[in-house]
């Protein structure tokens, strides 16, 4: 059971072969002999999980309409609010609050019918790349459980890659859906900026955060993507569109197809086995009749930069919220009410997003706001310009989605710098508002996966995933699962 | 450009975290690493360039201004640290 993608699940049960209420069983289990060595999650209640299902099989049986996702177990980052559910975005801050409300896409879930299985694990706050800076646990990645998952929906991602769940929400401010779908070998999606709304995603950089979806296939990717689209009169960012239509139309190959190929994305860096499994993907696609253009992002070696000033600089804005006062972590001594906030705040987060918080104050302070956050936001635009030139000539543009596969648990956690380089052909898609998806395109000799990264103009996702489709009717290593 | 310890307390009490003398030591030294290596963007040429604030450029959002249903307060103050009455409870800010 667990080893089918939720398509099949859908079909399963719509025949009547299965019920929802085994499937949710089978992945429980999954989740009880698997979660020990891999920690995907942070919370599952199967009480709660079990009662949502058998009221999927109820209303089936008594021939009411059900929704699009009707009985499929969705894994759910820990950063989106669940209303009477902890919610922890994975910090000692939030350890013991537990929201009022559902995120929007949350409620959407629900009204298409899905099962809410578990909170899953991620870095603190969504900043990482490797899930290690989480206050609770280091999840492991399913092909090597001495490496990263990747970040920072580590949890999400190992959860689907491992079958413990067949589809997962995640959340991607500089790449923290792709990053880790490329490390775990699964599908990832970033939604262009303003698809999907942010009511209820515990904020980190507001003008960079979208939700995303994980899955073992494109189509499934595409499935939860539509469930949880549309306009939101509630996040003032959310785009005036009507839901994106993807899955009718996804087999269909987009032809003529036009690949940009940015050349500053195969530069120092990367990693020999990596780069020869995308140059493959490129072969592929040529075998499939599409043109290869080569291209040129040129402030594609800023983007790294620019990223860390304007996502630190609203992560300062955003989480002086958490102040011990409306609620999270207070500290139990304290002199007067300043000094309550800089306790509470000081023992409530960890070291990374301190140091964000830090950076972000610094970029901002009176003296240093034009040299560092001004100058980063008119480098952005530079950027966006450089994609808009690029999607004038192309349909898509594709590199890898990481520099290296998944590496060492703690190789990485004492250089921050380093750390941020592995997100260098992610972060430019979020500053930009483009979509992106990461999709399996091989492996490494040791037998860890290989992710390629495919980036589309703003709102074209349904192009976007047709493309992503096409390599993957035409090569099978979606197909792959680590061994359990 | 090198950081000072003095600096990294200023920004820490601006962000009103309070920072052992470790944590203000490790600080110290990534940051100024990490300022370092943004200040590559200082060598971009941005003459005759607006800053961009989001990819998609919004402009204000309106509504109704029609009363809705909101949060009870029970409910709005159940994660409350300390509550008195319908009040959050903090420490007397005025002598």
């Amino acid at each position: 059971m667990i080893d089918r993608t939720a398509t099949e699940l859908l079909d399963l049960m719509a025949r009547g072969d299965a019920t929802a209420e085994a499937v949710a069983l089978a992945y429980l289990e999954a989740i009880r002999e698997r979660d020990p060595r891999i920690r995907a999650f942070l919370h599952v209640d199967e009480h709660a999980t079990l009662e949502q299902a058998r009221a999927v099989d109820a209303r089936r049986r008594r021939g009411e309409p059900l929704g699009a996702l009707a009985g499929i177990p969705v894994a759910v980052k820990d950063v989106l609010c669940t209303a009477g559910v902890r919610t922890t975005c994975a910090s000692k801050i939030l350890d013991n609050f537990i929201p009022p409300y559902d995120a929007t896409v949350i409620a959407k879930l629900r009204q298409a019918d899905a099962v809410l299985l578990g909170k899953t694990n991620m870095d603190e706050f969504a900043m990482g790349s490797t899930t290690e800076n989480s206050a609770y646990q280091v999840t492991r990645n399913p092909w090597d459980l001495d490496r990263i998952p990747g970040g920072s929906s580590g949890g999400s991602a190992a959860a689907v890659a491992s079958a413990q769940a067949p589809v997962a929400l995640g959340s991607d401010t500089g790449g923290s859906v792709r990053f880790p779908a490329s490390m775990c070998g699964i599908v990832g999606l970033k939604p262009s900026y303003g698809r999907v709304s942010r009511f209820g995603l515990i904020a980190y950089g507001s003008s960079l955060d979208q939700v995303g979806p994980f899955g073992h296939c494109v189509r499934d990717a595409a499935l939860l993507f539509e469930a949880v689209a549309g306009h939101d009169p509630r996040d003032s960012t959310s785009i005036q569109q009507p839901p994106p239509r993807i899955t009718p139309t996804l087999d269909e190959p987009v032809q003529p197809l036009t690949i940009g190929v940015p050349r500053e994305y195969f530069g120092a860096g990367l990693d020999a086995e990596v780069e020869a499994a995308v140059r493959e993907a490129l072969n592929v696609y040529e075998g499939l009749g599409a043109a290869i253009k080569d291209v040129s992002l040129p402030h594609t070696p800023y983007a790294v930069a620019t990223y860390y000033l304007i996502a630190t600089a609203e992560a300062s804005s955003n989480l002086a919220r958490y102040d011990g006062v409306h609620y999270g972590h207070r500290a139990a001594r304290f002199g007067d009410l300043i000094d309550m906030v800089c306790k509470s705040r000081g023992e409530g987060f960890g070291k990374e997003v301190k140091r964000r918080i830090m950076l972000g104050t610094y970029a901002l302070s009176s003296g240093y706001i034009d040299a560092y956050y001004l100058k980063a936001l008119k480098v952005r635009r530079l950027i966006k310009q450089d994609f808009d030139k690029a999607f004038a000539e192309c349909d898509v543009v594709m590199g890898p989605t990481a520099p290296t596969p998944a590496f060492k648990i703690g190789d990485k956690v004492d250089d921050p710098l380093a750390m941020y380089l592995s997100d260098i052909y992610t972060i430019s898609a979020n500053l930009a508002g483009l979509p992106g998806v990461s999709v399996p395109c091989g492996f490494t000799a040791a037998n860890l996966p290989i992710g390629l990264q495919i980036l589309a103009a703003p709102l074209a996702e349904e192009k976007l995933l047709r493309v992503a489709r096409m390599f993957e009717a035409a090569t099978d290593w979606h197909t792959r699962r680590p061994k359990a | 450009m090198s950081l000072s310890i003095d600096q990294v307390r200023w920004v820490a009490h601006l962000a009103r975290l309070e920072l052992t003398d470790d944590e203000a030591a490790t600080f110290t030294r990534d940051l100024t690493a990490i300022v370092d290596y943004v200040n590559q963007l200082q060598s971009v040429n941005t003459d005759n360039v607006e800053p961009l604030a989001h990819a998609v450029e919004l402009t204000n959002v309106f509504r109704a201004d029609e009363p809705a249903e909101s949060l009870p307060v029970d409910q709005a103050l159940a994660n409350a640290p300390r509550r008195e009455g319908d009040f959050y409870a903090v420490p007397a800010v005025l002598d």
